[in-house]
């Protein structure tokens, strides 16, 4: 309390020429009054605390009335075995954004490491309430005009453990598989705006974020929407997730401008690397998981996943051999991550041998982009959130047209040729609409709410600026 | 009484301390230090970039010993410091006006012991 005084006398002194500065002083000092008073403030917040708890109390109860209304037993039409499968992937999914959380916290410097494990953390609990309530219906609900899903699942009105169409694992089950796609998007883009976004516009951020960028682009791809009619194909995100987290990232990069200070080097390599660790397991979930079932097209995805990793790691490495003569362990991290990247929209399509080759151009191309390109045009993606998700999902989305093949997933309907324009359209598209989406949204914020940290918070660190904690301390 | 400060390579620590047990010299605080001389930190590379690191690791060794005990205190120390690189680092020797042993009260050459 109390951070609202004002030096008293630039104030009077401005207040004696200008009219419209009586007024200010006037609304700062019922400001500084009603803080001083807390006790009347606490009150009246607790007062509105209790009702905001009773409304969304009540809105709950009547979407689980109306819910359970519709709810029927089809146990029968379930597979256990898929169900199981799918389960476990979900958690799988989910065990990537604490993944992400190290693989980035590490990165950083030694005073902001809690701000980015916060950023994702958040966002796995922002996102879930939005999905839950609004966002899934956006992305699946039934197609308006091919562009955005109807609102006939909000609040998960009428989705219960019936099977899903076309599948044997429950409705329910694809919905939190989904969720947890939804949750790591948004995450993926810290990586951009790491160490100088404010924490509450953050938080505003990926809750539109979500429902204005991601749901629509999902819908458009994975919910029947305008690039699913077309045939676009993207096994596992890598056009919904990838791209989109890498425009929105590079837009953040150019709005928010370069990080103040001396950029240290990354202040913990190991947190680093267990982060990209537990990224790659989780990733199993994501690709093989994204087939919604135990078959061949899962294990098949399960192997082009693990062999493009491999051979993408092992290409940065060499890369780094190559130029700086030493290969570096921050290189072969982010090159595994940039083949998971790649091979996420193919993996379901594609076979070991093409995926080896997906992997192996990732690698090249994030590795040009990351030390040339962006040391030329200097942005400060600060983790290469668009040099590795956006150029890498792009990669990805484009090969998939060129070795997409009917021998592995009798769901490619068309021949390569056909089938690369069609994925050269919809990246196209996906890398406009979610640039200028999220800039316009960003900018929008940057209006109101302010993105950035003031210069004195940044120097201080964001752990102790906006969350009051320090992940290290200086004794015991 | 002396106060003598060493910087020295952090891998010769181990030496300089067994040397200076055996000169019956115990009193020794050790810290990590950063800090740089002629010849530059080390290179890194991180995600493409090269990055010259202004500073390198070194280890700080201090030592309040009787002036009787200066000249074994220094030799220990240059024999176990020394590599003839560059870098080897400095011993810094200065009088202290006092030294008090803190659970004794104990002041003078005696609180050293």
């Amino acid at each position: 309390m109390g951070g609202y005084a004002i030096p008293e006398n630039i104030y009077h002194d401005l207040a004696r020429r200008l009219p419209i500065y009586r007024k200010l002083i006037a609304v700062c000092e019922r400001r500084r009054m009603e803080l001083l008073m807390g006790t009347i403030k606490m009150n009246v917040m607790t007062r509105r605390m209790l009702w905001l708890t009773l409304l969304i109390g009540l809105i709950c109860f009547a979407a689980d009335w109306a819910r359970a209304a519709e709810m029927v037993d089809t146990s029968a039409q379930i597979d256990s075995g898929n169900t199981a499968w799918v389960l476990a992937s979900s958690g799988l999914v989910l065990l990537m954004t604490p993944g992400l959380a190290f693989f980035y916290g590490g990165l950083v410097r030694k005073k902001n490491i809690l701000s980015v494990l916060m950023q994702c953390f958040m966002a796995m609990c922002l996102v879930t309430l939005v999905w839950v309530s609004i966002g899934y219906t956006l992305a699946f609900g039934s197609d308006a005009k091919g562009l955005i899903g109807g609102l006939d699942y909000l609040f998960l009105k009428g989705i219960g453990t019936e099977p899903l169409p076309g599948h044997s694992i429950p409705h329910l089950l694809f919905m939190a598989f989904q969720m947890k796609f939804a949750i790591i998007t948004p995450a993926l883009i810290i990586g951009a705006f790491a160490e100088r976004m404010k924490f509450s516009t953050f938080c505003v951020f990926t809750v539109l974020w979500s429902l204005v960028v991601y749901s629509p682009l999902a819908h458009w791809i994975w919910g029947g929407g305008f690039m699913y009619k077309w045939g676009a194909l993207d096994f596992a995100g890598g056009t919904v997730v990838h791209i989109n987290a890498g425009m929105a990232a590079l837009a953040a990069a150019l709005i928010l401008g370069k990080r103040i200070g001396s950029l240290s080097p990354p202040h913990n390599l190991p947190l680093a690397i267990l982060g990209a660790g537990m990224l790659w397991f989780g990733w199993f979930g994501f690709n093989a998981g994204s087939s919604l079932a135990a078959d061949g097209i899962s294990v098949s995805a399960f192997v082009a996943t693990h062999v493009a990793t491999a051979a993408a790691g092992l290409t940065w490495a060499v890369c780094d051999w190559l130029r700086h003569k030493r290969a570096t362990t921050l290189g072969v991290i982010t090159g595994a991550v940039a083949g998971l990247v790649a091979i996420t929209p193919a993996c379901g399509f594609v076979s070991p041998m093409s995926a080896m080759f997906i992997g192996f151009g990732s690698s090249m191309i994030c590795f040009a982009m990351v030390t040339f390109v962006k040391a030329k045009f200097g942005y400060d993606d600060t983790l290469d959130a668009f040099g590795v998700h956006g150029v890498g999902g792009i990669w990805g989305a484009l090969a998939t047209g060129l070795f997409a093949s009917k021998a592995i997933n009798p769901g490619v309907e068309h021949a390569w040729g056909p089938q690369f324009v069609i994925q050269l359209k919809a990246t196209v598209i996906t890398i406009v609409f979610s640039f200028i989406a999220s800039y316009v949204l960003l900018k929008l914020l940057d209006w109101t709410l302010g993105l950035r940290v003031s210069e004195h918070e940044e120097r201080v660190g964001l752990d102790i600026t906006q969350h009051k904690e320090a992940a290290y301390t200086v004794l015991d | 009484m002396k106060y003598i400060a060493a910087i020295i390579q952090p891998d010769r620590l181990d030496y300089v301390l067994d040397l200076l047990e055996k000169k019956d010299i115990h009193l020794v605080t050790v810290s990590s230090v950063m800090g740089r001389g002629r010849q530059k930190g080390n290179a890194a590379v991180y995600r493409g970039h090269q990055e010259v690191g202004s500073l390198l690791r070194k280890v700080k060794i201090e030592i309040i010993v009787n002036n009787e005990f200066v000249k074994p205190a220094i030799e220990a120390i240059t024999e176990g410091a020394r590599t003839g690189q560059i870098g080897d680092g400095k011993i810094l020797v200065t009088s202290i006006e006092q030294c008090i042993r803190i659970r004794t009260g104990e002041t003078g050459p005696a609180a050293i012991g």
